[in-house]
């Protein structure tokens, strides 16, 4: 008996140890990732916004978003990244999919510039140049994109550029089963 | 000289610290003298070739060689020499042979020192050292080789070294840090070796003692440092954050005190053998635990070093082998049947039994709270963030339990004391230190306050005990400068160590309580308050240094209509990282106050936003942690000079 | 991958440039314990995308945008249940350096009692095993007197180290 009780460090060091290593693992496959930080909103209504549209003045509300399954996509000049995701979101937006920019924290002039340059994939910008918005949804930085169903709900965050790989694994099957979900 | 040169150092002293796990291994078990001799000029050679890559690599650093990949990342043509020498150990492959170095250091130190140590358990201790190193040295050579190269074209010049670690702290910080995780080390070779030869006994435990001790102090010295350098360069008055680094240090620290005060207790009293070789094991797998926190990537901190999952795995692995099997090894050779010695409830054994358990406790708190986020976190079940108001909240009343424990402990006999003697003895120091408590907020700013009450009774407290002890010890003397003289460079260790804990505890509360901090925006020629003092703002200048341009601005700072300090504060922008400024605040360092100026950004007109803080006692903080590490650098002196003296006069009487 | 690693290590570079320092911002309060409220909340909530530092040492831009935000709800008469809430609405129980107090966090918060308690049963175990007091008799006036004289002189002046 005296002799079990000093298994007990080893048994206690065994448990750790696996823990680690499976950790580990899940980190060197990418299933993962201590710096991910998840959403505060996740399931919970998109905040309300009312905002003025970047290109054309118009105050833009949370109405913009209804019975659409849209994508919140936080952008701004600053942001290195942004210009790296651009080229793709156009792509996406060719393709369908409704995206609503906000232009987090910006050069009012120089957003526009960008978009007249390199094209504009959204259905609409807010021109959030206090940041207001981007506190609201918890945004850390840019670029930052959130998935909002039909009943205004956020059900996606994702931090970072959105490229093919985040596409095709992650955000396309869910954007497909959202739009499916309440008869196309 | 050719970076490979230092490459080959290291497959060299790879090969050799194989040979000093395998060589005295089998003259241990072939009872083969030859071999186990074999151990010393081994650990010899192991710091012979060790050195050889580190000067290689040093050289390089010195010599703005940027072909070498990690001098491009971490060193400049511009740094000052000094900091290109500590840049060697500023990322993770250089930090490593730091490690490795001073592992080898430490081995031949054990070689040198260890006269008096049986053959066979000399040969058995550096052949665990030898394992470890060989551990190291894998892991260097196969994920983290410092000597990779950027051929064939070498960058022009470097990345410069990050400008927070441009401080005199970050040259002497990691070493002081590393010298006490390595040496923790040789606790845990003299505990394998003992579990290994089944010769658990008083003597395992009296040699094992100065190298723990030395190994304590310098990891004191380095947490201090660690400490004073944050709360000097972060500029916001924080010196100590809980980080999961820092509680990586942490840890093996306060295993490490409940470690060499067990060493105590099995050295005089041959008890509590089995627990007291738990700890050091438990002492290095912690410093061992906190390399692998630090440099996979598990968790966030400032300090850690850039995630690799390779080296994670790898740094696992080699966790595993070791504590897995030392831990086996333990479970099947510690001895099970206790030590016939008896000693009552109230004896300094159960005390410093308390102290440990204690000591354990909060170093298992510190542990869960820094794992707790990855653990919820990989589960998947919400992500938190664990800092310092849990810690503060776990530590403090843990701490607390403490300082009153060790109040009572070196009062305490060994194997029994009086219970009514003790009380009559102590409650002068009791009363003593509560009227101390109470007393000090009034006096010394006219109004209560609870957490200095409690920190100034629990520190009084100590230090008024250890003053009852050390008038008890005199009290049978022929005066006071004989009974002085009588008692030990050990005992006077313990009182300094113990004091300096107390002074500690001392600065840590009274600089929380009183701090006082504003952030106020200044024109030229301005005055500001805080705290009594009068601060003028002259404005700022342009000055450059070795490596960076900068805006120096001039704080004149007096007090009652007295000048007392000119302090510079500056905003320097780094000539290798030019979009990245650096605020360097200057700080007027006082024993009983600092005072603290920052600036923050060019206001309109010439005016500044500035930070002013007023700190007081918070130097006592470090003060005491030197106490602490002199404390025990003073037992360390004792007994290894009576041993030996002892050998020579028993020599000196048998050849008589 | 390679690109989302580099691009990771780009923002991530650039947060921990940007967070070389403290930030300083002059905000102006109504009463000092306004000021102590904002001080209490900028040491004990966390940057949300630095690499554990609490609001009070990052320099980063969304580190100061939350200053700016706490100095806001301050001046608003908001308190701090209300303040704490916002903030987690927004960003999450993870912004808080101190965990609450619920289902999940208990394990946390209880661990420490946990420990102690069970080294508190330990100590008994042990002391329960070592009852025995070794009878000592008394010392008589005689013995104590001689006692006394063999410790004041002061022969060998050998004391056993500790």
């Amino acid at each position: 008996m005296q002799r079990l009780k000093l298994f007990i460090p080893l048994i206690v060091f065994a448990v750790l140890a696996i823990f680690f290593f499976v950790v580990q693992k899940q980190i060197g496959s990418g299933a993962y990732d201590p710096q991910n930080m998840p959403s505060a909103l996740l399931d919970k209504p998109l905040p309300v916004f009312q905002l003025p549209d970047l290109l054309s003045g118009a105050t833009v509300a949370n109405a913009v978003l209804q019975d659409k399954v849209v994508l919140v996509n936080v952008w701004a000049t600053w942001c290195p990244s942004c210009l790296y995701e651009h080229p793709y979101l156009l792509k996406l937006a060719q393709q369908g999919v409704l995206i609503v920019g906000v232009d987090y924290k910006d050069d009012a002039a120089k957003a526009r510039q960008w978009l007249q340059e390199k094209g504009n994939p959204y259905l609409a910008v807010l021109d959030d140049r206090a940041g207001t918005f981007g506190l609201d949804l918890g945004v850390t930085g840019a670029p930052e994109t959130y998935l909002v169903d039909r009943s205004g709900t956020v059900r996606w965050r994702y931090q970072g550029p959105i490229d093919e790989r985040v596409w095709s694994e992650t955000l396309q099957p869910l954007l497909a089963k959202l739009t499916a979900a309440q008869g196309g | 000289m050719v970076p490979e040169l230092g490459h080959f150092a290291l497959i060299l002293a790879l090969c050799l610290a194989v040979a000093l796990v395998v060589l005295p291994a089998a003259g241990v078990f072939r009872r083969s003298e030859l071999l186990m001799q074999s151990a010393r000029p081994l650990a010899l050679g192991l710091w012979v070739m060790t050195s050889v890559a580190f000067a290689v690599l040093a050289q390089a650093f010195l010599n703005d060689d940027f072909s070498v990949a990690i001098v491009a990342a971490q060193s400049n043509s511009e740094l000052p020499w000094f900091y290109k020498f500590a840049a060697v150990w500023g990322g993770h492959e250089g930090s490593l042979l730091l490690w490795m170095w001073i592992l080898s250091a430490w081995c031949v130190a054990v070689a040198i020192f260890s006269r008096q140590l049986p053959l066979d358990m000399l040969a058995r201790v550096l052949c665990v050292m030898g394992a470890v190193a060989v551990g190291f040295l894998l892991f260097m050579l196969l994920t983290s080789n410092p000597f990779g190269r950027l051929l064939p074209n070498p960058p022009a010049e470097g990345s410069d070294l990050n400008p927070l670690l441009q401080d005199p702290g970050m040259v002497i910080h990691p070493p002081m840090l590393y010298f006490g995780y390595v040496g923790f080390s040789v606790a845990f070779a003299f505990a394998i070796a003992a579990l290994w030869s089944g010769k658990l006994d008083a003597a395992w435990a009296r040699w094992s003692r100065p190298w723990s001790m030395v190994a304590w102090l310098f990891l004191t010295i380095g947490i201090a440092l660690g400490s004073w350098w944050a709360y000097s360069v972060l500029g916001w008055g924080g010196w100590w954050f809980w980080d999961p680094v820092e509680n990586a240090s942490f840890m093996p620290w306060l295993v490490g005190t409940a470690l060499i005060h067990s060493l105590a207790v099995t050295d005089k009293r041959g008890v509590f053998k089995s627990w007291t070789v738990l700890l050091a094991i438990f002492a290095f797998s912690l410093s061992l635990l906190g390399t692998f926190l630090v440099r996979s990537g598990v968790l966030t901190s400032v300090h850690s070093f850039a995630a690799d999952p390779t080296r994670g795995i790898f740094i696992l692995v080699f966790l595993g082998v070791v504590i897995g099997s030392s831990l086996t090894l333990y479970a099947l050779r510690a001895p099970t049947v206790a030590n016939k010695t008896d000693y009552s409830w109230l004896s300094r054994e159960i005390f410093l039994l308390g102290n440990n358990i204690l000591l354990l406790v909060a170093a298992l708190s510190v542990l869960s709270g820094t794992l707790f986020p990855l653990i919820v976190d990989s589960l998947h079940l919400g992500k938190y963030s664990v800092g310092p108001p849990y810690f503060n909240a776990v530590f403090v009343p843990l701490m607390s339990i403490l300082l009153v424990f060790m109040g009572i402990g070196p009062s305490n006999n060994w194997k029994r004391s009086r219970a009514d003697e003790l009380w009559r003895r102590l409650l002068p120091a009791l009363l003593a230190s509560l009227i101390v408590g109470f007393a000090f907020p009034f006096a010394y700013r006219g109004q209560f306050h609870w957490g200095v009450v409690l920190t100034v009774c629990l520190a009084s407290w100590v230090i008024f005990t250890t003053v009852v002890d050390l008038r008890n010890k005199l009290r049978n003397a022929n005066g006071w400068s004989a009974g002085l003289r009588r008692l030990t460079p050990a005992y006077y260790g313990m009182l300094i160590a113990h004091i300096g804990f107390a002074v500690s505890v001392l600065g840590v509360g009274l600089t929380t309580a009183y701090t006082e901090e504003r952030d106020l925006r200044v024109a030229v020629g301005e005055h500001a308050q805080l705290a009594g003092y009068d601060f003028l703002f002259s404005g700022t200048e342009s000055t450059r240094g070795p490596n960076y341009s900068a805006e120096r601005g001039l704080i004149v700072v007096a007090r009652d209509g007295k000048q007392l300090a000119e302090l510079h504060p500056e905003k320097r922008r780094y000539n290798a990282r030019r979009d990245q400024v650096m605020t360097e605040a200057d700080i007027d360092a006082g024993l009983f106050r600092d005072i603290y100026v920052a600036l923050g950004e060019p206001l309109e007109n010439g005016a500044w936003a500035v930070r002013l803080h007023y700190k007081p006692f918070v130097r006592w903080i470090w003060l005491g942690g030197l106490l602490m590490a002199l404390g025990g650098g003073l037992t360390v002196c004792d007994g290894r000079y009576r041993l030996q003296r002892r050998a020579t006069t028993v020599a000196a009487a048998v050849a008589a | 991958m390679i690109m989302r690693v580099l691009l990771a290590g780009l923002s991530l570079a650039l947060c921990w440039a940007l967070a070389a320092h403290a930030a300083i911002d002059p905000y102006e309060f109504d009463t000092d314990a306004q000021r102590e409220r904002y001080r209490h909340f900028i040491e004990e909530m966390r940057c949300p995308k630095c690499q554990n530092q609490n609001l009070a040492g990052s320099d980063a831009p969304i580190a100061t945008d939350l200053r700016r935000e706490l100095h806001r709800l301050l001046l608003e008469g908001r308190s701090d249940r209300e303040i704490t809430d916002y903030m987690v609405a927004r960003y999450g129980e993870f912004i808080l350096y101190d965990p609450p107090f619920d289902k999940k966090t208990a394990l946390l918060w209880l661990a420490p009692l946990l420990f102690l308690s069970i080294g508190g049963v330990v100590m008994l175990a042990i002391v329960r095993r070592r009852r025995t007091e070794p009878e000592v008799a008394a010392l008589n006036a005689d013995e104590r007197a001689r006692i006394d004289e063999l410790l004041s002189d002061d022969r060998s002046g050998e004391e056993k180290p500790l």
